[in-house]
């Protein structure tokens, strides 16, 4: 079982990092895993995206050539990304400033207002960790408790009361896409 | 100038002295005889905005890559444009032996104090002090270490065989006034057949120095214009010298 | 964090990391893309560990720094990525001829020229045949994985302190850029508790004066040190050959890959194993020295080959050289920095199995 997943923003949205905690939280679980980040001149002009591939066996290439998973941070990237979703793959988009409207079907679109929640809990830098935990609800590839424990051990270098901000953050983003999930499960039984 | 939308960051120096230079070649009247070298750097594309003949070099080569064109066709007004990385580093063998042949070519050398396009690495021209990528010792670029600073015109003043040589900025509407003169006097030592012209032009690269642009524009007054002074370095002319327009 | 001793490591920073613990106590190296991340890695690490880090004024000048420092007998690492490589290659004919161990890392990029930053694999012929002038060969170390990138890089300044001889290691923007997990498997050692070499150029204290050289105006004393390097190319030929191989027991397509490539390769074959088809994979590891001899056995009973590689076809000519007319020797390739799908690879694969099937 091979997933892939695209992480995508502003550079300084912080996308980077979530892929770096997700593929973290794969490594703890014994899980084959890649992460590879756009490079170079590709980052010029403000955009950053990266992608991590989650598997049972030996990964072969690490390049999205068609994830399971995107998580749009901003127009731009819902944009460049989501025509190649795997047909019943799922786009998680940062409704807070993701405003046009998926130009596709075959995919279901989980909307959370990740930089919003961020601003309630008192740091909007903090949407990535928000839009990280609405991802573990949507994906399930890593559990809910390695992906927290890697985020610790990935931010963890610096200071205490970030981590545990940053937790905050994932559990806001994870109950409010649980939420959304219930919604589209109704809506569809 | 094309009608193309340049990649460069907000607040790039590369922008407008590519503004100045266009405006410079066009109003000398040379569009149709001149030729530029851009470098590797962030200027690499220069091509696709510059409406005059163009041709790609080398890291670090474009002062021989331009020698080649003008010695092989000397109606050519030929100028490089180079980075600090690609002319004072990699290339600066290529622009000492250019200048020392008082070769008939002009320099653009756009100095900002570090490699743009790779990412903010130590350039020969990081001040003391300035952390980079590859400076990363909290006190920055350190002498025992990594040396000084060079500075490139004073170095090239010194060879017998350059002519023309000053250093500007592109931080405010008044030093930028100032560069476009400076080109100008540069193309013109070349079109009287004077011999090696260069303006060296202090840029500001935003992004890898982690600033805004406008508090970019105030360090290099205050920080890098201490060290590279402005002005005219050098100026052996003997016809052009008051044709100053 | 159940897994203490794995980490996430980024491709370049497990080479650089791999170094340190290896010994390595002086590296020379000069900007460019898709390599930035190693320079910056060493810069930070040399300095914490007390040791050489120097951004020189361009390649030409790293590698000959690189030359200097290992005629002290430390051991030298520098890296760089396509063109800077092509500058190197004066420098590295000089070390092969002076006989010196230094480690030298391409991270190779689309070309030819400036090109571009993407992952290629466009470098083979200039690698595996000397690069620069004069009768001599570098060994050349392909990793197709973090862990490999970390695991030859240590091996790297093993066989060049070995053999007293350049290495190469091979490897390109995807394998530099990507994090997997890395174990280190290995001990650290410190440049001090590496042994004296007693071929230096130290100062002659406490014994006579002596030199190294590569200038050798008499012919007969320059065949003779030819034939040396020829006889040392010929024991590393015999020993130090590395390959895999993957599903290639009853195979009768054989795809050879490298580094990158085989990575795509191993899914593609996967695929046709599971769909049974007779298909195997050899990778090499050792580019130079390349595994002719395994290849020339293999081609005893598989009739055919397909070299895949992100070039118009280098690599094609070793199959060749290794089949000896045995087999056929396909190919299919993107140049250019592209990096193919392994479903684009399973394609093109099915469809020449296919043929050969109609054709048996
Ligand atoms: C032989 C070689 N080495 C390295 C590079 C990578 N490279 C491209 S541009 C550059 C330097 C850019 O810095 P600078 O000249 O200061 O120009 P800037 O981007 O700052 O304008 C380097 C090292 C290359 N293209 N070729
Ligand atoms: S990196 Fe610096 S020099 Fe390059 S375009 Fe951006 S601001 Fe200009
Ligand atoms: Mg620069």
């Amino acid at each position: 079982m091979l997933v892939k997943t695209v992480f995508a923003g502003f550079g300084g949205q912080g996308v980077l990092l979530m892929g770096v905690c997700v593929a973290t939280a794969a490594m703890n679980e014994d899980k084959f895993v890649t992460y590879m980040p756009s490079y170079g001149a590709e980052v010029r002009g403000g955009t950053a995206n990266c992608t991590v591939s989650i598997s049972t066996d030996e990964i072969s290439s690490p390049i999205a050539s068609s994830p399971n998973y995107v998580v749009a941070m901003n127009n731009p990237s819902l944009l460049r990304f989501q025509h190649i979703i795997k047909p019943g793959g799922y786009i998680v988009t940062n409704s807070s400033l993701v405003n046009v409207e998926l130009g596709r079907s075959g995919v279901t679109q989980i909307q959370v207002p990740g930089s919003d929640i961020a601003e309630e809990l008192g740091a909007m830098r903090s949407a990535n960790m928000v839009m990280l935990g609405a991802y573990a609800a949507v994906s399930n590839v890593v559990s809910f408790q390695s992906l927290i424990d890697a985020v610790g051990e990935v931010t963890g270098k610096k200071k205490k009361e970030l981590v545990e901000f940053n937790i905050k953050a994932i559990k806001a983003g994870h109950d409010y896409a649980k939420e959304q999930i219930k919604k589209f499960a109704s809506i569809e039984a | 100038m094309k009608d193309a939308v340049t990649h460069y960051c907000q607040g790039c120096g590369h922008s407008v002295i590519h503004r100045l230079t266009a405006e410079v070649i066009e109003e000398l009247g040379i569009a149709d005889r001149a030729v530029g070298v851009p470098p590797a750097g962030c200027a690499v594309l220069a091509y696709f905005y510059f409406d005059v003949d163009m041709i790609e070099a080398p890291h670090g080569r474009a002062c021989a890559v331009a020698t080649g064109i003008k010695r092989a066709n000397p109606e050519s007004i030929v100028f490089s444009y180079q980075g600090d990385g690609d002319l004072a580093a990699i290339g600066t063998a290529e622009a000492v032996h250019s200048a020392n042949r008082s070769e008939n070519i002009t320099v653009i050398f756009v100095n900002n104090a570090v490699y743009g396009m790779t990412g903010g690495q130590m350039a020969p021209t990081t001040l003391l002090g300035q952390r980079t990528t590859t400076s990363p010792a909290a006190a920055g670029r350190e002498v025992h270490r990594e040396g000084y600073p060079i500075k490139v015109s004073e170095l090239l003043a010194s060879l017998e065989g350059s002519t023309y040589i000053e250093r500007c900025a592109v931080n405010s509407v008044r030093a930028i006034r100032r560069t476009k003169k400076a080109i100008r006097e540069a193309f013109l030592t070349q079109m009287n057949g004077e011999g090696f012209s260069m303006v060296e032009i202090l840029s500001p690269c935003p992004t890898n120095w982690k600033m805004s642009p406008v508090k970019s524009w105030k360090w290099i007054d205050e920080v890098m214009t201490p060290y590279f002074p402005l002005g005219v370095i050098k100026d052996s002319r003997k016809g052009s010298k008051k044709d100053a327009g | 964090m159940k897994n203490k001793e794995k980490r996430l490591m980024r491709g370049s920073e497990a080479i650089g990391e791999a170094a340190v613990r290896a010994g390595c106590a002086c590296y020379f190296g000069y900007p460019i893309t898709p390599q930035n991340e190693l320079t910056e890695y060493m810069a930070r690490r040399m300095m914490e560990t007390g040791r050489v880090f120097l951004q020189s004024e361009s390649e030409i000048a790293a590698i000959n720094m690189s030359l200097g420092a290992a005629s002290t007998g430390v051991r030298v690492m520098t890296s760089s990525s396509s063109p800077g490589i092509s500058l190197k290659q004066e420098g590295i004919s000089f070390i092969a001829a002076m006989e010196l161990p230094c480690v030298i890392v391409n991270i190779v990029r689309g070309g030819p020229g400036l090109g571009n930053i993407a992952p290629a694999q466009s470098d083979y012929f200039q690698a595996t045949r000397g690069g620069g002038h004069g009768d001599y060969r570098t060994i050349v170390l392909a990793p197709g994985s973090v862990q490999e990138l970390y695991d030859l890089t240590r091996k790297s300044f093993e066989l060049a302190d070995e053999y007293r001889t350049p290495v190469l290691l091979l490897a390109d923007g995807m394998l530099g850029q990507m994090m997997e997990p890395v174990v280190f498997n290995d001990k650290e050692i410190l440049p001090e508790q590496l042994p004296d070499k007693p071929w230096t150029v130290k100062g002659a204290k406490d014994r006579p004066s002596r030199f190294i050289r590569s200038l050798l105006l008499d012919v007969d004393v320059e065949e003779e040190q030819n034939w040396r390097l020829y006889r040392k190319y010929q024991r590393i030929e015999r020993r130090e050959i590395r390959h895999e191989e993957y599903y290639m027991k009853g195979a009768e397509l054989a795809i050879v890959a490298y580094g990158t490539a085989a990575r795509i390769a191993k899914a593609a074959v996967k695929r046709c194993v599971e769909k049974n088809m007779r298909v195997g994979l050899i990778r090499p590891i050792s580019l130079w020295p390349f595994p002719y001899e395994h290849i020339y056995k293999t081609a005893e009973t598989v009739k055919h080959f397909m070299s895949f590689e992100m070039s118009t076809g280098q690599m094609i000519e070793d199959v060749q050289l290794g089949v000896k007319g045995r087999a056929e020797v396909l190919m299919y390739g993107r140049p250019g920095g592209v990096v193919p799908t392994p479903a684009e690879l399973f394609r093109v694969i099915s469809r020449a199995y296919n043929k050969i099937a109609r054709e048996k």
